[in-house]
């Protein structure tokens, strides 16, 4: 049988390093599966976080060959087989165990977002039209993989001011909820650090449920934001209206 | 099982474990936004060469104080921010340009060179891209002034006819208006601003118009790069033809 | 005391972070009870994340004709009569309410012209009754609730796996817990527990279910002394996927036949024509998956030993439109694309029907301040689960048992804790690292899995029965002999050894249940005996630990209100 060698980061906070294993390929074989036969059979300790092995929980997000991908998505026959498969942890975030990491940040950023709250006096009719647009944002498993490849994290690490897209795309899917009656404009100016992202679609190019985070997500925050803050007449014409 | 040493690259300028070659992204930006930017500005200082019979090269569009009454200057260089702001703004642009010039960053989940600390848009001077939309509605006036020029290029000494110029600056009017009309801020002010199509009023057509300018939008990217080549070109075509390199072929 | 471990007290502690587990904490804390939640994977990864097809619930908004009488009728004939009705009828009439407030606290249902919330046919169910968003109703659901959750300022402890209940002379209070991350201990005190830890599913070989369902919650609540019941009853969903080999299990959702897929064989036969000609692929899951099963037995499965199922006659947009995660699964994982082609599937074991038995109004078991809903519980659904019922169950009765466990903490005094307990379940927890013998969980889990899935699997039979009751008791030596390498830090291997000893005794509890009921009835087939007996339509399988043993008895089914009986006459 066919074998590949899967090169695994193991270690914890305080270090480590990869280390080299064989594992038999079966077709249709993903990462995750590799993984598994790892644990089974030639690393029982080797942590890994993991769910649904469909792709619908985010659970299992790592960095393959140097991409953050889902591990349950990866297929072994979609990588090059002459050179080993490198596997390790996210690095946007701190390392727990081999490629399990600590995402707590992400819940405490998620804290700080106003939930939903109807607008008063609605009746609850819907249209599709609106719910489309909304879906889109709504599908986000949580796998954190934009936070992780997002420079803003990634390389400038400034998760103190600066929300990500995974929250940008929360946001946009409650800013833009037809019966939403809050405004998050301040919030994502100042707290959440919107203007931090420079809109290098990162996100977007890694994002396992195709949400465009960019452009559907993270520029019409920001034009809201301008709207708000940033443009002299639209101001004006909130003054005049008296809102 | 042999253990080797942490793998996990230091952060610097272009460390990763991508296998493909991620400089290959940034590369034609480098070269065609290098190329341009250098072409424009001579071509921007140049104040000669810029029309010829019914044509007008889109760089010099409106043509104000061609004279020189009261500028002594190449009238280029009045008009020159608009587009050229319009197009600095552009969030599409931004991308690409963050991306090949600033390396911040370089490419998907490969390092950045170290620096200072990062801003991203939150400080001056980069804190003025929110004020792109106003670019937009320059860029609109100019369209009007570039297909009124098209439409000029239509008619040799008030007569009906047609050039390789014409099909050159209807094809870069059309590719402009594509590019001006995908803009981001034009779909927010169309109706992406709304909360709710169906409570607004004229929520229906705007969420029409909306769709629309998403239709176009997803190819902002395209009709910037084809609009890009297609100014560049005009004007090119225009200052050969004005300087008697080559001839205009009349079609018709 | 120097204590090896944290402590943190609460009124209500949660154990499961799921629909149900949510639900019930949400209602809880609106009760002004401090409230904690406790789960082993992280925040909104648990298993009702995968829902896919719907909430069942009769709000009537496509089909106006429905009402709570016909969803109470078609629960309790899809359940074969084995359901508890009050349950039943509860379920059927609370859960429009219950997805009405989904949505006042901000999820997104496909919708119908009329602006209402959009309802799919399903399996079973006589109407179209299943509000979904897309492919994804659970994801929806549970990032609606897990929102609310984080916004009413519910404490949730991530990453965290109950191993024992602590009890005060016989009623809850506490639970005896460790952190996966870092091996570290914490014991909860609490008046009032609700486990809502959903299934077991992991014990299969070919399952849809997650490592998390290993059916902790039962063998918690069984060694704390409740009862479990009808546990024979375990669901085989008939479409999972069944090539490649990596993804067999993993769930096709029933909305594919919702939508108007059509089940053929290798021969091209529409073969349900056989097996149920008037409802065909909507027939209820267990006739289904038997169906296939059987076409299959007889040499009618396709390649890779499945069944068809085909969608590709719906218009591709459509069909990207409505099951986008199906589309995506099975072109990024079997490179099949459905809007052309036909997918393979097979039965895979899914759901269990039984578990904690609990009393209908207030979800309480039959331990004092020990509360269950959601899966871990048994009732609703009788003999056999329709699809979308699960949902609304965990809402309906997630709420229910939120409110009597806040209620019941309010009553009764602080409970005393019992230092014997806590130490006896730190010394169980980590002997795994004393092991010295070469025996691995996970040898001992694929041995598991391989055993429950060909002797306790679709069909059953006396032999088969019995054999695997005499492997689990090997299985259950080799079980505590192995051992673990590596650190108390995230320590998979060690923290299956653990899971491992709750699948054995929910196995067993299966087994030994599936032994006893000499009929065929819903999920539960027997070879031996195929057909319906009228006197166990009226006994249920109770389980319950007696002087260290696992015992099994029968209890008689509640007896049925005669106005209820008409709606279940009625045609
Ligand atoms: C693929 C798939 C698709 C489905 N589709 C549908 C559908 O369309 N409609 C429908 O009605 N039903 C569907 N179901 C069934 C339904 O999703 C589940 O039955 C339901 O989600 C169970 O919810 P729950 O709240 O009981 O448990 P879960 O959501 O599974 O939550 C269990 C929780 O308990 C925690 N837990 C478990 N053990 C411990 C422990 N020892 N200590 C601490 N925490 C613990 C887990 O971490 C988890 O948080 C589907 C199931 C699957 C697998
Ligand atoms: S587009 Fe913005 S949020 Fe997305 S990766 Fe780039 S900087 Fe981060
Ligand atoms: S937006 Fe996409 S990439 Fe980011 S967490 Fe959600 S699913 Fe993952
Ligand atoms: S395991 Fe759920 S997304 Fe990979
Ligand atoms: S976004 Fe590119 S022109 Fe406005």
């Amino acid at each position: 049988m066919a074998e590949a060698t899967l090169r695994v980061f193991r270690g914890d906070s305080n270090g480590g390093q990869t280390v080299d294993y064989r594992v038999p390929i079966a077709p249709g074989m993903v990462v995750l599966d590799a993984l598994h036969h790892i644990q089974g059979h030639l690393a029982p300790d080797l942590a890994v976080r993991w769910n649904c092995k469909a792709g619908k929980c985010g659970s299992c997000s790592a960095e393959v060959n140097g991409r953050p991908r889902l591990t349950c998505k990866t297929r072994m026959d979609d990588l090059p087989q002459d050179q080993p498969i490198t596997v390790l942890p996210m690095k946007s975030f701190p390392r727990i165990k081999d490629l399990v990491t600590d995402v707590s940040w992400n819940y405490r950023v998620n804290r700080k977002i106003p939930a939903f709250e109807p607008r008063p006096g609605t009746d609850w009719k819907i249209s599709q039209l609106d719910v489309d647009r909304v879906q889109e944002f709504r599908k986000c498993i949580e796998c954190f993989l934009c936070q992780d490849v997002c420079h803003v994290l990634r390389e400038h690490d400034q998760k103190e001011k600066f929300g990500g897209p995974r929250f940008f795309v929360r946001i946009a899917g409650l800013e833009m909820h037809p019966l939403d009656g809050r405004n998050r404009n301040a919030l994502l100016k100042d707290e959440l650090g919107l203007g931090l992202c420079n809109i290098t679609k990162c996100c977007t190019e890694v994002c396992p449920e195709e949400i465009r985070i960019t452009d559907n997500a993270i520029i019409p925050l920001k034009e809201r934001v301008v709207d708000e803050f940033y443009d002299p007449l639209t101001r004006m014409f909130r003054r005049i209206r008296g809102k | 099982m042999a253990g080797s040493p942490t793998l996990l690259p230091e952060s610097r300028l272009g460390s990763t474990l991508r296998r493909d070659p991620w400089w290959i992204e940034i590369l034609p930006v480098i070269i065609v936004m290098g190329g341009f930017s250098i072409y424009a500005t001579l071509r921007a200082f140049e104040g000669a060469y810029y029309s010829w019979g019914p044509y007008l090269s889109p760089f010099y569009s409106p043509l104000i104080d061609p004279q020189h009454h009261w500028w002594p200057l190449s009238p280029a260089l009045l008009i020159l921010a608009g587009p050229l702001g319009f197009r600095a703004t552009c969030y599409y642009y931004r991308k690409a340009l963050y991306r090949a010039f600033l390396l911040d960053p370089p490419a998907c989940a490969v390092g950045e060179p170290s620096r200072r600390k990062y801003s991203g848009e939150t400080k001056f001077p980069l804190i003025l891209q929110n004020v792109h939309r106003y670019f937009f509605y320059l860029a609109v006036l100019f369209i009007c002034f570039l297909w009124y020029d098209a439409i000029r290029a239509f008619f040799f000494d008030g007569h009906f006819g047609i050039g390789v110029g014409t099909l050159v600056l209807t094809l870069n009017v059309c590719l402009l208006s594509l590019y001006t009309f995908s803009c981001h801020s034009l779909r927010h002010l169309a109706g992406g601003k709304l909360d709710c199509f169906s409570c607004a009023t004229f929520g229906r057509s705007r969420f029409a118009a909306w769709r629309l300018s998403t239709f176009l939008n997803e190819r902002h990217m395209l009709f910037a790069w084809c609009s890009l080549f297609s100014v560049g070109f005009a004007d090119f075509y225009v200052r050969l033809v004005a300087s008697g390199a080559i001839r205009d072929l009349r079609l018709l | 005391m120097t204590a090896n471990y944290e402590t943190r007290e609460h009124d209500v502690l949660i154990i499961g972070a799921g629909g149900a587990g949510l639900r019930a904490s949400l209602e809880a804390l609106a009760q002004g009870a401090s409230v904690g939640v406790v789960c082993k994977s992280l925040l909104g990864k648990a298993h009702t994340v995968m829902a896919e097809g719907g909430i069942a619930a009769a709000m009537a908004n496509v089909d106006t004709a429905d009402d709570w009488k016909t969803h109470f009728r078609d629960t309790m004939r899809g359940g074969k009569f084995l359901n508890n009705w009050r349950m039943a009828q509860l379920h059927a009439l609370e859960s429009p309410d219950r997805v009405r407030e989904l949505e006042q606290w901000g999820a997104l249902f496909d919708r119908t012209e009329k602006g209402d919330i959009l309802q799919r046919a399903f399996g079973g169910h006589t109407f179209k009754r299943l509000c979904h968003v897309g492919d994804r109703t659970g994801l929806e659901m549970i990032r609606t609730l897990q929102d609310r959750g984080v916004q009413q300022g519910i404490d949730v402890y991530m990453e965290c796996t109950v191993t024992r209940l602590l009890t005060d002379s016989g009623r809850i209070a506490g639970a005896f817990a460790y952190w996966r991350e870092t091996g570290r201990l914490i014991v909860f005190k609490a008046k009032s527990i609700v486990i809502a830890t959903g299934g077991i599913g992991k014990a299969w070989r070919v399952t849809s279910n997650s490592w998390e369902y290993t059916g902790d919650g039962m063998a918690l609540a069984y060694e704390a002394g409740a009862e479990l019941m009808d546990m024979e009853f375990v669901q085989f969903h008939p479409t999972g996927m069944v090539w490649p080999p990596g993804v067999q299990g993993i769930l096709v959702t029933e909305a594919v036949r919702g939508e108007g897929g059509i089940l053929r064989n290798k021969l091209g036969e529409r073969f349900m024509e056989k097996y149920d000609p008037k409802r065909m692929e909507l027939s209820t899951r267990d006739v289904v998956a038997r169906s296939i099963y059987t076409e299959v037995k007889e040499g009618r499965g396709t390649e890779h030993g499945g069944a068809y199922l085909d969608i590709s006659q719906k218009p591709a947009e459509y069909v990207k439109k409505k099951l986008p995660s199906m589309y995506h699964q099975f072109k990024e994982l079997a490179d099949v694309d459905i809007t052309k082609g036909p997918m393979e599937v097979g039965p895979t074991c899914h759901y269990v029907m039984g578990g904690i038995r609990v009393d209908a109004e207030t979800a309480e078991s039959t331990v004092p301040g020990l509360f269950a809903a959601g899966e871990a519980a048994a009732g609703l659904h009788g003999a056999n689960r329709l699809g979308g019922n699960s949902l609304s169950d965990l809402l309906v009765f997630g709420r229910r048992a939120g409110l009597a466990a806040a209620q019941h903490a309010k009553r009764v005094s602080a409970p005393s804790m019992d230092n014997s307990q806590i130490e006896s379940a730190e010394k169980e927890l980590l002997a795994p690292f004393s092991n010295s013998g070469t025996e691995s969980p996970y040898a001992v889990h694929r041995d598991l899995q391989e055993l429950m899935q060909n002797l306790v699997g679709i069909f059953r039979t006396e032999a088969d029965l019995g054999k695997a009751l005499v492997e689990l008791e090997k299985l259950r030596a080799r079980a505590a002999k192995a051992g673990v390498e590596g650190s108390r830090l995230f320590n998979p291997g060690w923290h299956l050894s653990y899971d491992l000893k709750s699948m054995l005794t929910v196995s067993e509890a299966v087994a030994q249940s599936a032994l006893a009921r000499t009929e065929s009835r819903g999920a539960h087939s027997r070879i031996d005996f195929p057909k319906l007996d009228p006197l166990w339509e009226k006994k249920h399988n109770i389980i319950v630990k007696e002087a260290g043993a696992m015992k099994r008895r029968e209890s008689p089914v509640e007896e049925m209100p005669g106005e209820l009986q008409q709606i279940l006459a009625a045609d």
